[in-house]
């Protein structure tokens, strides 16, 4: 039997046209001349252009973050998802926190979380469960656990999305995933505008398994009406800090 | 009569396989739920009679009609709105164009890129030719690692090649657990919307579905979508929980980074990505993307295209295998099956970029009234009647052709409106890639099939190739005029018949323009 | 360059007040079929003060083989089409009009790429360079000809349909409701659901004829729901469709192109031709009904 590799890129070459040596385009973008309306967009005149040969038009990363309209465009974003969402200042979290969290038995929270955040969960009565990389907890404790508190990487205004990364602070990803209630804390400095400076700020650890999380899980595969909370946590709780 | 002219509806082929899933409804006493379509398909790329014939069943049913009319309608107004919010939408789609077109240019190169940046941490990469091959792969993983059962995510490519059936044939269960696919998977149906594939049922008939495929399901469950995906969440959370073995697809794969993306709602994803110690990944080769600042493009052009969300609830990406977390064994294969086929064709190629949004389903008026199953294909609406040909090889020597094909049917299955294009997140000209394709399917291996519609154009071209010829046939109007009186007509002869059928006909002029232009002398 | 000097003359001409010298590529169907549209688009052009030339070389744009699958087949057809309206590249007319956006459509997006793949390229350039002289009825007027008030009378509740081919291939947008807006005494209606396809598409109709069936009768409902008497568009094959529909629903409400309602006034005003439906059959019917 031949090698399905070698068939397959000796397949993808012949189909562009290509003999097996030689030499591939670089990377200059050139938008093929297949109809009358793609042409409209030729190198020449067409729109901006990154470096790579993109045409990049859109609005691209801004840079800027926590500004307050951003906030409070994530926080309309996550109410039209159905996600609820406080406000806070540094020092009330803890007890907002608590409040978030009144009813669940127990929270579960990744090993590199602030500790801080935690001070009113004992009084509250709600038992704290930490997931640790090197002890960490079975796949039927996360699920037998009612919540779990994360922080997060970055949050997306216009999307009302929330991504995390896997970072100390997040931890892994089915800790967010088994328990019903997510609670995710996010800095004010966190917000960027839009999914560009999202993708830039992430890009900088591609490696590390990415979640991004736009309001409670749903499906709308029943006559397309909209049920919150089929596999994933059926309620999503961000607390917005700054 | 195997043929008539202008490839008209004729005699249906019949499909002849049978035996597909668990026969739905005989448990409890509940109403018999049969499958959709009917007879199982030999081929997920390739079955039941031709579209003309397919949809003359399909539109005869006023509940699916009633299903689909309002389900798209949905969609639709709802994508309108959150791409209508967006500034830089058309500078969007112009990027995710550029980058798709990049994408093919460079194909070879990207794909050997992707592969080493997976190796690199610590996946493995198969490659496969066709569906067979990827079936085996997939098998031979799950076999490997002694499982009975594995959980899927909805995926295409998966689809595409009947993977299902194949883990199936080897003692494997895989079970589907996207809600819709699960209904579909319980029913024996064949999905017909990329997206929504159980768009064809409605409440009451996924209540029967449950009622009868579920073993788990509450003896007291009501046909209330919220009590019908908690009924499915508690009956897949204990399937999640003891699966050893994953199977999905990807949306999209990062040449230079090797991250992989599924883009989801309900967590299924998740929980498929997320606890089985083994993930297998089936792709086809046309979703890599070279950068991952790519991301950027379409993480906005997708969720907004499919569910007409600004943002879909859950999207996971993964790169290789994070130590700690997540599965610990990551198969990413990269299958061919037909795509270097379409490849091949400078015109039709674009088909390849389509990232399955589903949005030229939801506009398509012809979808919209037909449905998917009479597309005869996993893909199906305008998107399938240019993908599914292409990757069969319909105008091939050998390859799918005749009005009569059920793949070669399916470029005619479109009034080339143009809904789909502007649709389209990544641009991809349907209607031209069409109308290529009519022609390829007209001229197989580059000749005109000698049949009546080949022998009636060459007429035609002969008496519009010319004033003169031309004048000379528009007095053949002339004549049906005055036999016909100049009135209506209600019911005209095969194949008038078919434009008969739902309008009349028109009244008929005297005289051409012509001819009145010349009488008066040039003057009207 | 000669395609933009020969455009830019027919618009200044028009802006001098001097008039345009039009071609009218009548298109086949309308010729045959529907004689009306092009004796009233030669009405308004000459009322307006315009020129009308038709060529009698013409005869079809191709788009029927071309979207049936038959590009090769269509080349004779698409050269004879560009040999006809040449004479615009040197001067003869200004501009080449045709009462269907459809076949405008065809004219600039289809000859120059069946030129190209089956023809020869010098054929593609001479079809690129007369399609940029060929508008569509709605289009000469308001962009070359620059008037929304025809000076029309049309005392009736109008709704309009946007074809298609006008609507997303030539983007046409509000120019046929603005000149109609400009129409004395027409009511124009909003039609429900309007951009949704009547299910015509040449031969689709036939080979997908229970799918255009079911597309047409909805588009049917949609003109009863609006209110109108009439409904309209630039193209006589969707309004054949629609109004076949029409004519089988037996309401009231019946097709009239674009271009008689413009060219109807006061004086010379749009008669409805009265031909009632036949009940039986033309023919005798042969093995298939």
């Amino acid at each position: 039997m031949s090698d399905a590799r070698q068939d397959v890129l000796a397949a993808v070459r012949r189909a562009l046209g290509r003999g097996d040596g030689a030499t591939p385009p670089s990377s200059g973008r050139a938008v093929p001349q297949v109809t009358g309306d793609t042409a409209r967009h030729a190198p020449d005149g067409g729109p901006t252009r990154g470096p790579d040969g993109t045409p990049r038009g859109y609005r691209g990363p801004t840079g800027s973050a926590g500004q307050a309209a951003d906030v409070d465009l994530l926080v309309d974003r996550l109410l039209d998802y159905r996600a609820s969402v406080r406000r806070c200042s540094p020092d009330e979290l803890p007890a907002v926190l608590a409040q978030e969290l009144e009813g669940v038995p127990g929270v579960v929270v990744p090993a590199g979380l602030d500790r801080a955040w935690l001070a009113d969960l004992d009084a509250a009565g709600v038992e704290v469960l930490v997931d640790d990389p090197a002890h960490p907890l079975s796949h039927a404790a996360l699920d037998a656990v009612g919540a779990a508190l994360t922080a997060c990487r970055v949050a997306v205004a216009e999307t009302g999305t929330i991504v995390l990364d896997g970072a100390p602070d997040q931890g892994r990803r089915v800790v967010t995933l088994l328990p019903d209630r997510h609670v995710c804390v996010v800095a004010h400095g966190q917000v960027v505008p839009g999914v560009p400076d999202a993708v830039a700020l992430l890009g900088e650890h591609p490696e590390r398994p990415l979640t991004w999380v736009s309001g409670p899980s749903a499906t709308s595969d029943i006559e397309l009406v909209r049920v919150e909370g089929v596999h994933g946590p059926r309620d999503l709780r961000v607390v917005l800090v700054g | 009569m195997s043929a008539v002219p202008l490839g008209m509806p004729g005699r249906r082929v019949p499909d002849g396989q049978v035996g597909r899933g668990p026969t739905v409804g005989r448990g409890r006493g509940d109403a018999a739920v049969h499958p959709l379509p009917a007879t199982p398909p030999s081929d997920p790329l390739r079955w039941g009679p031709s579209f003309p014939e397919a949809a003359h069943e399909t539109l005869a049913d006023p509940q699916l009609r009633a299903n689909l009319r309002r389900a798209t309608r949905t969609i639709r107004d709802k994508r309108l709105a959150v791409t209508g919010e967006l500034p830089d939408w058309e500078a969007l789609r112009d990027a995710g164009a550029a980058v798709k077109a990049d994408v093919m240019e460079r194909l070879p190169e990207l794909l050997v890129e992707l592969e080493a940046s997976v190796v690199a941490r610590g996946g493995t990469v198969h490659w496969a030719r066709d569906a067979a091959e990827a079936n085996a792969i997939v098998v031979g993983i799950a076999q490997g690692h002694g499982v009975r059962e594995v959980v899927k995510v909805k995926s295409m490519a998966t689809q595409e090649i009947g993977l299902n059936e194949a883990l199936a044939d080897a003692g494997i269960e895989a079970v589907e657990t996207d809600l819709a696919e699960r209904i579909v998977q319980l029913a024996g149906d064949m999905p017909s919307h990329i997206l929504v594939p159980a768009i064809h049922r409605n409440r009451a008939q996924i209540r029967d579905i449950f009622a009868a495929g579920m073993d788990d399901a509450p003896p007291d469950l009501t046909d209330d979508p919220h009590d019908l995906a908690m009924a499915a969440r508690a009956h897949l959370r204990a399937r999640f929980l003891r699966a050893e073995v994953a199977v999905s697809g990807a949306n999209l794969a990062i040449a230079d980074t090797g991250t992989v993306a599924v883009v989801e709602s309900e967590g299924n994803g998740r929980m498929c990505l997320t606890l089985p110690r083994v993930l297998v990944t089936v792709m086809g080769i046309e979703k890599v993307l070279p950068t991952f600042r790519d991301l950027e493009v379409f993480l906005q052009l997708l969720p907004r295209s499919s569910t007409g969300e600004r943002m879909n609830p859950y999207t996971s990406m993964w790169t290789g295998v994070t130590p700690g977390d997540g599965p610990q064994e990551f198969h990413l294969v990269l299958l061919d099956n037909g795509r270097t086929r379409a490849l091949a064709d400078d015109v039709g190629r674009q088909a390849l970029h389509c990232i399955r949004c589903s949005a030229c389903l939801n506009v398509c008026p012809v979808y919209e009234r037909a449905g998917g199953h009479a597309y005869g294909s996993v893909y199906p609406g305008p998107i399938g009647a240019i993908l599914t040909p292409q990757l069969l090889g319909v105008g091939d020597t050998g390859g799918p052709s005749g009005s009569h094909d059920p793949t070669a049917s399916l470029p005619f299955a479109s009034t080339l409106c143009g809904a789909c294009y502007d649709a389209c997140p990544v641009k991809i000209d349907i209607p031209s890639a069409l109308v290529h394709l009519r022609e390829r399917a007209t001229h197989p291996g580059g000749a005109a099939t000698p049949t009546p519609t080949t022998a009636a154009m060459r007429v035609a071209a002969v008496a519009l190739g010319g004033g003169t010829r031309f004048r000379w046939a528009a007095r053949g109007v002339s004549v049906a005029a005055r036999l016909t009186g100049g009135r209506r007509l209600r019911r005209l002869p095969w194949p008038g018949s078919l434009w008969t059928a739902a309008r009349d006909a028109p009244a008929l002029p005297p005289r051409s323009f012509r001819d009145l232009w010349r009488r008066r002398g040039g003057r009207a | 360059m000669r395609a933009r000097r020969a455009a830019r003359s027919a618009r200044s001409r028009a802006d001098e007040e001097v008039g345009v010298r039009i071609a009218l590529f009548t298109t086949c169907l309308v010729d045959a079929v529907f004689p009306g549209a092009a004796v009233a688009t030669v009405r308004l052009l000459e009322r307006l003060g315009h020129e009308v030339h038709v060529p009698q070389g013409q005869a079809c744009c191709g788009q029927m083989h071309v979207n049936t699958g038959y590009a090769p087949e269509a080349v004779g057809i698409v050269r004879n089409h560009v040999r006809t309206f040449a004479p615009v590249l040197d001067g003869e007319w200004d501009a080449v009009v045709a009462p269907s956006g459809s076949c405008v459509g065809s004219v600039r997006h289809q000859q120059s790429v069946v030129a190209r793949r089956h023809g020869d390229a010098r054929l593609a350039h001479t079809a690129e360079q007369v399609a940029a002289h060929t508008y569509e009825l709605s289009e000469l007027l308001v962009d070359v000809l620059g008037v929304t008030d025809v000076g029309a009378w049309f005392p009736r509740t109008v709704t309009y349909h946007p074809t298609c081919h006008s609507l997303r291939l030539l983007r046409v947008g509000d120019r046929p409701t603005r000149l109609l807006r400009a129409v004395d005494g027409l009511e124009l209606v909003d039609l429900p659901d309007a951009d949704q396809c009547c299910g015509f598409g040449g031969t689709f109709a036939l080979k997908n004829a229970d799918t255009s069936g079911a597309m047409v009768a909805d588009k049917a409902d949609a003109v009863a729901a609006s209110g109108a008497d009439v409904v309209t568009a630039g193209d006589w094959s969707c309004l054949m469709n629609i109004d076949g529909a029409l004519s089988r629903a037996g309401g009231r409400a019946r097709a009239v192109h674009l271009a008689e309602i413009l060219a109807s006034t006061r004086e010379r005003p749009w008669r409805p031709e009265q031909r009632p439906a036949a009940p039986t059959t033309a023919a005798p019917a042969g093995g298939r009904a």
